[in-house]
């Protein structure tokens, strides 16, 4: 078989990958806080205009639209991806087309990484990811004083004319990465890394792990979703391969993850 | 040289392969990278040593994780292990460094220059500005008036809040108040059904069917995380495992979403469906026999001492609230109330919950007891998944207050807000009615006002009546440690440290019903100049001297609390809490202090506090129909304040990060969306987004339409927590304040807010 792009022969690879349980989700935004915490995300005095507004983790706010009282809603969290794509056809989105190889599908992780320094601000991955999991930075950013002080030293604080987005927390992959060497073992145990969206759900509805290791919840979260025909993932039709299941008891919630147009003309309205 | 069409093909192909295959588009495209970032002026955090230290929140009493670089605080994290959230956090905690390190903090003492709200102050010693305080508070005890002064806070519990009640005992007030919640409501209920003068404790985690009246249980409905886990659990499992939660709202709300089934009913009524569940519950002789027969008083009808002829909660439920009469009121079909009683009442630890919202309004007392006579009448009180009361950790008790004679009569004066006196003799606080009391006398009433992690000014109804209310007190102080509505229209400022900068307790969180005692510590070293509120009440105390300064024999805050939890201080200090885990709430032989030792349906506590009672109806869970303000002519849709997840609306404001959060349906640019079900839209010929001018007897706003199906039609919704005037440009100036809108439905036997609502009227603009 031939070897894959960065992937090293011999080298043990993992998937790295989230459960989203729809049910247990209650759309309180505590993981878009968490995130933007995190990541040294910039925030602005107006950010009601959600097409310029800077999210790694967005959750999405969608009806079935039906009328009252027979209406429901349910909240979608989005993080990036991170598309694995399979064949030739099917690549991840992003990765395929940045001139500046400033985005990069690594397979010994399974991480869609984002070269904040590469990127000169095309945006042509924009446009090509399906998830609108990517945004640009219109602005420099900028915290009102003082505020430089909580900024995190693992994550580099990014500039104007660049794109970003959800890079599942690698600089915490990273740091169990040290944590491991330094302490001689070779293996990152599932506890030691965590993205801090799943840590700071209240309710537990992010799963995070190696999805080809058997031991990990996710691995067994989707064995299970696919038996009992509930776990799906966004938009599988376009074949992207994302590595972000998400659970729902409800139909109308799986059917709208693929964009499923119900009746013919009668698009799924969000909210 | 003639070029031909072939010739040119070939020279630009070959050109073109030249060029991509030469160094030079990359190293363009490298430069032109590196020149359009400009990289120096963005910043680069300093790294440093990383540490991890424990605190609690005091947003929502979960036990929080620092994550430390160096002396910087960069990240909070919720505590694993911490009993109340166990690794979860809340939005607005999360968000809390924004708060810490914020523009919005107060830097240090400020002093007053220019009008009131002008925003002009000046910077001046906390010598002097103790001093101040100190001056007016002699004078006017001097002159005989120490019972016009008044404190404001948002808790009555924990040492810091008993300081300041103390302090107020000891210098001769009794007007310590604290801002509303359903906690007003619900200790009044349960000290008078169960005799315990405590709020309520919900076995969340055990319950299995929940059926909640109006509740935000996600939206932040008491302790925010631990809430949202017991809804983890009850989704956990396999299907025939998983409880069953029913939310009744007039609002597809983030609960009514996560809920197995949601009745809308018509806002206001749900009293009348408790009472229409008990009706069906009663005559299907489902209730639960051995509770209900031995351990309540006043179910069936009863005689007295004089002979006189009680009518009992039975026969009042079973004469007028039959299905069909509740449909009539509620506009839920009888079959859907009996299927709902009979579910609930066969359901295997089913638990009736209350309080609308995420609890930050009082509401009306008689509906709140007949909610909670569901429970009685299905056996939950002090049961595993049932309800009981707030336990606290026992701590050591203060040494009494020696009053002096300006004490006692100052003391012994009635306070501003009625709470307590004859009209009102079982409610403590009556935080929605001071400004109206306030403004209809012409003598001045407060003298001096103190207000401590609380924001009156901005989260109490009528903001109008606030505003007069606040104008007419000479002298007020805030200990505010962030630039909130009340401190920008003070007199004094007195900044308290952040909570990660200083000690205090944190008592068990609302709503939880094992024992929990957490400590908060200082985790980041002071940001500015700043001393801690508990500091400055013993200084104060000690500065006014006499009976007043005797009355506090520590030396500082830190020994108050330090004593206060005596000898469990050394565990509290290592562990960051006390958990009672094996507490169990008292058997139904001794778990009732009325006055007859039972849980009571028919509250006896009214006519021996010398009530006029004129029916027995008075005294048993009733419904009342209450009307919202307004001319229905005139303002034909009713407006419900709604509650987000999303967007504090309580005395701290919604940080920059949750701003960030919310939906692009709820605002824009600086306009709020209010929530208006297409059916009424078209009927006042309204569209997406449309303009629209809203008002109210109360006052008017503009305002933008979101069409949404969620919301009933006739009713309109409309988000708290926007509307601020203080902090700054990222939370002031947008959206409005929801209290401009609204007046004061008094609730007629607690003189507490029963105001759900109020009637409106919508205009194209």
């Amino acid at each position: 078989m031939k070897e894959e792009h960065g992937h090293r022969p011999g080298k043990k690879t993992y998937k790295y990958g989230m459960v989203i349980d729809l049910d247990k989700c209650t759309g309180c935004g505590a993981c878009m806080v968490a995130c933007m915490a995190e990541n040294n995300i910039s925030f602005r005095k107006d950010e009601t205009n959600k097409l310029v507004s800077n999210f790694w983790m967005r959750v999405y706010k969608i009806t079935n639209g039906r009328s009252f009282p027979d209406t429901d809603v349910c909240y979608i969290p989005r993080p990036c991806m991170h598309c694995e794509g399979h064949g030739h056809h099917h690549h991840t989105p992003c990765v395929s087309v940045c001139p500046a190889c400033a985005t990069d599908y690594d397979h010994e992780t399974g991480i869609v990484s984002q070269i904040y320094t590469r990127c000169f601000g095309c945006r042509y991955c924009m446009a090509a990811c399906p998830y609108h999991a990517r945004v640009f930075n219109w602005w420099d950013p900028s915290w009102p004083k003082g505020m430089e002080k909580y900024l995190s030293p693992d994550v580099s604080p990014r500039m104007r004319g660049v794109v970003e987005k959800c890079t599942f927390c690698h600089h915490r992959l990273q740091r169990a990465r040290n944590k491991t060497y330094s302490e001689g073992r070779r293996e990152i145990r599932e506890d030691e890394y965590q993205t801090a969206c799943t840590q700071a759900c209240p309710a537990g509805a992010i799963t995070f792990g190696d999805l080809k290791n058997p031991e990990h919840k996710v691995h067994k979260l989707v064995e299970e979703g696919k038996k009992k025909k509930i776990a799906f993932r966004l938009l599988e039709k376009l074949g992207t391969n994302p590595k972000v299941y998400y659970v729902s008891t409800k139909d109308w919630v799986q059917k709208a993850a693929d964009v499923y147009l119900g009746e013919e003309g009668k698009p799924v309205t969000h909210a | 040289m003639k070029l031909d069409r072939r010739g040119f093909i070939q020279f630009s192909l070959g050109a073109g392969a030249g060029i991509t295959l030469s160094p030079l588009p990359w190293k363009l495209t490298d430069d032109f990278s590196i020149w359009t970032q400009n990289w120096p002026w963005t910043p680069v955090p300093r790294t440093g040593e990383v540490t991890h230290v424990n605190t609690v929140s005091k947003h929502c009493g979960s036990g929080i994780t620092l994550r430390k670089v160096g002396d910087r605080a960069t990240k909070i994290e919720g505590r694993k292990g911490y009993p109340v959230n166990d690794g979860g956090i809340s939005i607005q905690t999360a968000a809390d460094l924004q708060l810490l390190y914020g523009p919005w903090r107060v830097p240090g003492p400020l002093r007053r220059v220019g009008k009131r709200g002008s925003g002009h102050w000046e910077n001046i010693s906390w010598e002097k500005a103790i001093g101040d305080v100190v001056q007016k508070l002699s004078d006017l005890r001097r002159k005989g008036k120490s019972h016009t002064v008044a404190c404001i806070l948002g808790s009555d519990r924990g040492t810091v809040p008993q300081l300041f009640s103390r302090f107020l005992k000891a210098y001769g007030s009794p007007n310590f108040i604290r801002t509303a919640s359903c906690d007003d409501t619900y200790e009044l209920a349960m000290s008078l059904m169960q005799g315990a003068a405590a709020s309520v404790a919900y076995d969340l985690e055990h319950a299995k069917y929940i059926l909640s009246f109006g509740c935000g249980l996600i939206e932040g409905w008491g302790s925010t995380v631990r809430v949202i886990k017991a809804h983890s659990i009850w989704r956990s499992g396999n299907l025939k495992e998983r409880a069953t939660l029913v939310q009744i709202e007039p609002r597809l709300s983030n609960t009514a979403a996560k809920a197995d089934q949601w009745y809308p009913i018509n806002p206001g009524t749900e009293g009348a469906l408790a009472l229409g569940l008990a009706h069906v519950i009663i005559k299907k002789s489902l209730y639960h026999t051995d509770f209900v027969e031995n351990h309540t008083f006043g179910f069936e009808d009863w005689t007295d001492d004089s002979g006189r002829r009680h009518i009992g909660f039975k026969r009042l439920v079973l004469k007028k609230y039959s299905p069909n009469a509740v449909s009539r009121i509620t506009g839920l079909s009888a079959k859907k109330i009996v299927r709902l009683a009979t579910a609930f009442a066969k359901a295997d630890r089913p638990i009736a919950v209350w309080g609308r919202g995420k609890g930050t309004t009082s509401g009306s007392l008689y509906e709140c007891m007949a909610v909670h006579a569901l429970n009685a009448l299905v056996g939950n009180i002090n049961k595993i998944g049932g309800v009981s009361t707030l336990p606290e950790v026992a701590t050591e008790t203060w040494p009494k207050v020696d009053q002096d004679h300006i004490a006692r009569t100052g003391s012994g004066m009635p306070r501003i807000d009625g709470a307590g006196g004859s009209r009102y003799p079982f409610t403590r606080y009556l935080p929605e009615r001071w400004p109206q009391i306030v403004n209809g006398h012409k003598a001045c009433l407060i003298e001096a006002l103190l207000v401590h992690e609380a924001d009156p000014y901005y989260t109490t109804l009528d903001s109008a009546a606030v505003a007069r209310a606040f104008d007419r007190i000479p002298f007020v102080v805030s200990f505010s440690t962030l630039m909130d509505e009340t401190a920008y229209h003070a007199d004094l400022i007195l900044p308290n440290p952040h909570y990660l900068e200083r000690w205090e307790d944190a008592p068990t969180p609302t709503g939880l019903q094992v024992p929990i005692l957490g400590l908060v510590r200082p985790v980041v070293s002071p940001q500015f100049d700043t001393r801690h509120a508990g500091d400055v009440i013993l200084t104060i105390a000690k500065r006014l001297g006499g009976v007043v300064g005797d009355a506090f024999p520590w030396e500082d805050y830190e020994t108050v609390l330090k004593e206060t939890i005596g000898d469990k201080w050394d565990t509290l200090e290592e562990a960051g809490y006390i958990e009672e885990a094996d507490y169990t709430p008292p058997v139904w032989e001794n778990a009732f202090a009325t006055a007859s030792g039972k849980f009571e349906f028919y509250i006896t506590a009214f006519e021996q506090a010398g009530m006029k009672i004129n029916k027995d109806l008075q005294c048993l869970p009733h419904y009342e129909p209450a009307q919202p303000e307004g001319n229905p002519a005139t303002y034909p849709l009713i407006l419900i304040p709604v509650e987000l997840t999303r967007l504090a609306n309580g005395a701290v404001g919604n940080p920059p990060f949750c701003m960030k959060t919310l939906e692009e349906t709820e605002l824009k640019k600086n306009d709020l969306f209010i929530e208006v079900n297409p059916k009424t839209a078209a009927k006042y010929r309204l569209s997406e987004g449309q303009d629209t001018m809203l008002e109210t007897p109360r006052g008017k706003a503009r305002v933008l339409v979101h069409l949404f199906e969620g919301i009933m039609p006739g009713v309109i919704a409309i988000p708290k927590g926007l509307g601020h005037t203080a902090y700054d440009d990222y939370l002031a100036g947008k959206g409005v304040n929801t209290n401009s809108l609204m007046g004061v439905t008094e609730d007629p036997i607690s003189g507490l807010s029963a105001t759900w609502g109020i009637r409106a009227k919508l205009t194209r603009v």
